[in-house]
């Protein structure tokens, strides 16, 4: 029964990882239809800065805020340096072009900061709190992992639901003509989208990076099991992108547990599929009846 | 009479590889049968992406499949050669018709996200089976033993080369003659308007299907060919990447072409052989040298994309049409 609530517990401080990277890509496909394969690249360049900056200045909090900053402005740059010139393109050039920043991107890190992952440290303590007697597999870096993940997203849904700029950027994402006969302005609005997508990157990124190190290549799998639990939430769907990355973090965690580390990918495999058969556009889609 | 031209097309394309594999140093031949392989597998995804529409991130995956089989069959079990890759073909073929069924349901970015799952989890079976998948190790090939008529100094680079390339005309003749069958004009329908392809009486879901399992076939074909010629089957040789720089193998050579499929091969062979040249030219530190081929291989994807969208014969058929050189094609993208 320990084990249960341990693999619960580790299931969630990962499930909430996984949504903030699901986040961001959902974020990116509602604004501009594409699927950010470089989303793993841009928040390992922002966790490298703020690995630096804690390195330089020795505050944790000093490299948090830079890291967070760093991802606006790395999200609003490949928006203007690269997206912008695949509008109207096929969606598959699109998939090609983030792939390339990727591989640029983990090339940059590796000339910088070099090919050997390096160490980060959690904000707070990861020793387990203690239950009865006992270390449980959830600590106050857990907490703040969890709490920092809901804040972040219960402050998007604010952003989008009441203020005037959210509904700006609803109403680009949902109709780009007619939003600009309205006079929004359509591509500052996807600027802003991708620069907040790539903040919620960014900030994953740090509370995932004292687990998996900071490396170029170290994040590859939290874009995989974040794309996934994007797909399973529904891709639309910001809620869906959230509970995607708790359904995900939860059963890989007792898949891990149970039936042993080697079959995590096999089993985010199996679970992605399953659902998919029964609902094609993930768990929160709004059905939208395509009869063929 | 497309069949005809589509031999003569193979017949002097063979006479070609035979003459440039002749020619070529041990070395060379060994990237020949590279670019051969890479076609095969680009070939079979350009009839999927180009020509059915549907996107796919697990074909490394299923060259994994096919490698395992011929490991399995020619390593453990002493089949000979040809039957083992035929052997790969066939069990490809049928993982990927599973796979259609489901990739049937799905469309554009939850199909993208299921092939991923497929090419990211599929090699943790290696691992998980150590005794039939040889773990991290993987499986090692006896290497082929050239044919005894061809004299004791043949040297088996090329022995490798010229299977590469049988395999490589073997897809080639099937695939170009598909392409201009019914079974491609349905394809192609399918791909460009679901919906009238539905009225018109064609069953989607199975033409996708069958879509699938033709890619697969050609991944599974590259894969056996890749294990013959690397004499190896290993998880490492089939992650993510592999699957990803296959697709873009076929957007930068061109989508849906089999001549665009043959320019994505050889700039998936000689574009880190050539950056690493340009790496080596400069005398740089460490870190910066060992990632410059890696960054500018980042910079070449996404200006092409960019630059010229329709890939490599997109943009060698743009250049014929303003020299002159071709009256303009009504059909841009069916060219051979």
């Amino acid at each position: 029964m320990s084990r249960f609530i341990d693999l619960t517990l580790n299931g969630i401080s990962n499930g909430m990882i996984y949504a903030a990277v699901a986040l961001s890509l959902v974020l990116i496909w509602r604004g501009t239809r594409i699927i950010n394969f470089a989303q793993g690249g841009m928040l390992m360049i922002t966790t490298f800065i703020a690995s630096s900056v804690i390195g330089s200045t020795g505050s944790y909090w000093v490299g948090f805020v830079v890291a967070l900053l760093s991802g606006l402005v790395l999200g609003a740059a490949v928006e203007r340096i690269l997206v912008r010139g695949l509008e109207g393109r096929p969606p598959l050039n699109a998939v090609i072009a983030t792939l390339g920043l990727l591989i640029f991107l983990q090339a940059v890190a590796g000339m910088i900061w070099g090919g050997t992952p390096r160490s980060f440290p959690p904000a707070f303590s990861i020793r387990g709190y203690e239950v009865s007697g006992r270390h449980v597999l959830f600590g106050p870096f857990d907490t703040f992992t969890v709490l920092a993940v809901l804040g972040m997203a219960g402050a998007l849904a604010l952003l989008f639901r009441g203020t005037g700029l959210g509904l700006q950027m609803r109403a680009a994402a949902f109709d780009p003509l007619s939003a600009r006969l309205q006079g929004v302005r359509v591509t500052r609005m996807y600027t802003v989208g991708w620069a907040l997508a790539a903040l919620s990157g960014s900030l994953a990124g740090l509370l995932v990076a004292p687990a998996v190190f900071v490396g170029p290549n170290t994040f590859d799998s939290i874009l995989v099991f974040a794309f996934t639990a994007a797909v399973l939430g529904g891709l639309d769907s910001p809620v869906g992108a959230v509970i995607g990355g708790l359904v995900l973090g939860l059963s890989l965690s007792y898949v891990s547990g149970y039936a042993g580390s080697s079959l995590v990918t096999l089993a985010a495999l199996a679970i992605l599929v399953a659902v998919l058969m029964v609902r094609p556009e993930g768990l929160f889609a709004v059905t939208r009846t395509r009869r063929i | 009479m497309t069949l005809l031209r589509n031999l003569a097309v193979t017949l002097a394309l063979a006479l070609g590889l035979l003459i440039v594999s002749l020619a070529l140093t041990p070395f060379n031949n060994l990237r020949l049968a590279s670019i051969a392989y890479y076609f095969v597998a680009l070939a079979g995804l350009t009839m999927l992406t180009g020509l059915n529409g549907q996107i796919s991130l697990g074909h490394g995956a299923l060259m994994a499949v096919g490698a395992y089989t011929v490991a399995i069959l020619v390593g453990r079990d002493g089949w000979a050669l040809v039957p083992a890759l035929v052997a790969a073909t066939v069990v490809t073929a049928l993982v990927g018709s599973l796979l259609g069924v489901v990739a049937a349901r799905l469309r554009g970015p939850y199909l993208a996200g299921a092939t991923l799952a497929f090419a990211v989890g599929l090699p943790g079976l290696a691992d998980r089976y150590p005794h039939a998948f040889g773990g991290e190790n993987g499986l090692i090939i006896p290497p082929p033993t050239p044919p005894s008529g061809l004299g004791s100094a043949f040297p088996l680079e090329r022995w490798e080369a010229w299977i590469a390339c049988v395999a490589a005309l073997i897809a080639f003749l099937a695939l170009s003659n598909l392409q201009h069958s019914r079974v491609g004009r349905v394809m192609r329908a399918v791909r460009d308007d679901e919906v009238a392809a539905q009225l018109s009486g064609l069953d989607v879901a199975r033409i996708q299907i069958v879509a699938f399992v033709v890619s697969a076939a050609c991944a599974g074909l590259a894969g056996g060919t890749l294990a013959v010629v690397t004499q190896l089957a290993a998880p490492g040789a089939f992650t993510l990447a592999l699957s990803l720089s296959l697709l873009t193998g076929i957007v930068l050579g061109g989508l849906g072409s089999l001549t665009g499929a043959l320019w994505g091969a050889i700039v998936l062979v000689m574009l880190p052989v050539w950056s690493d040249d340009i790496a080596n030219h400069f005398s740089l530190s460490n870190d910066v040298q060992s990632n410059l081929p890696l960054a500018l291989y980042g910079i070449v994807l996404m200006g092409v994309i960019v630059a010229a969208p329709e890939g490599i014969q997109g943009a060698l058929r743009r250049l014929g049409r303003r020299l002159g050189l071709r009256p303009s094609m009504s059909h841009k993208e069916e060219g051979a």
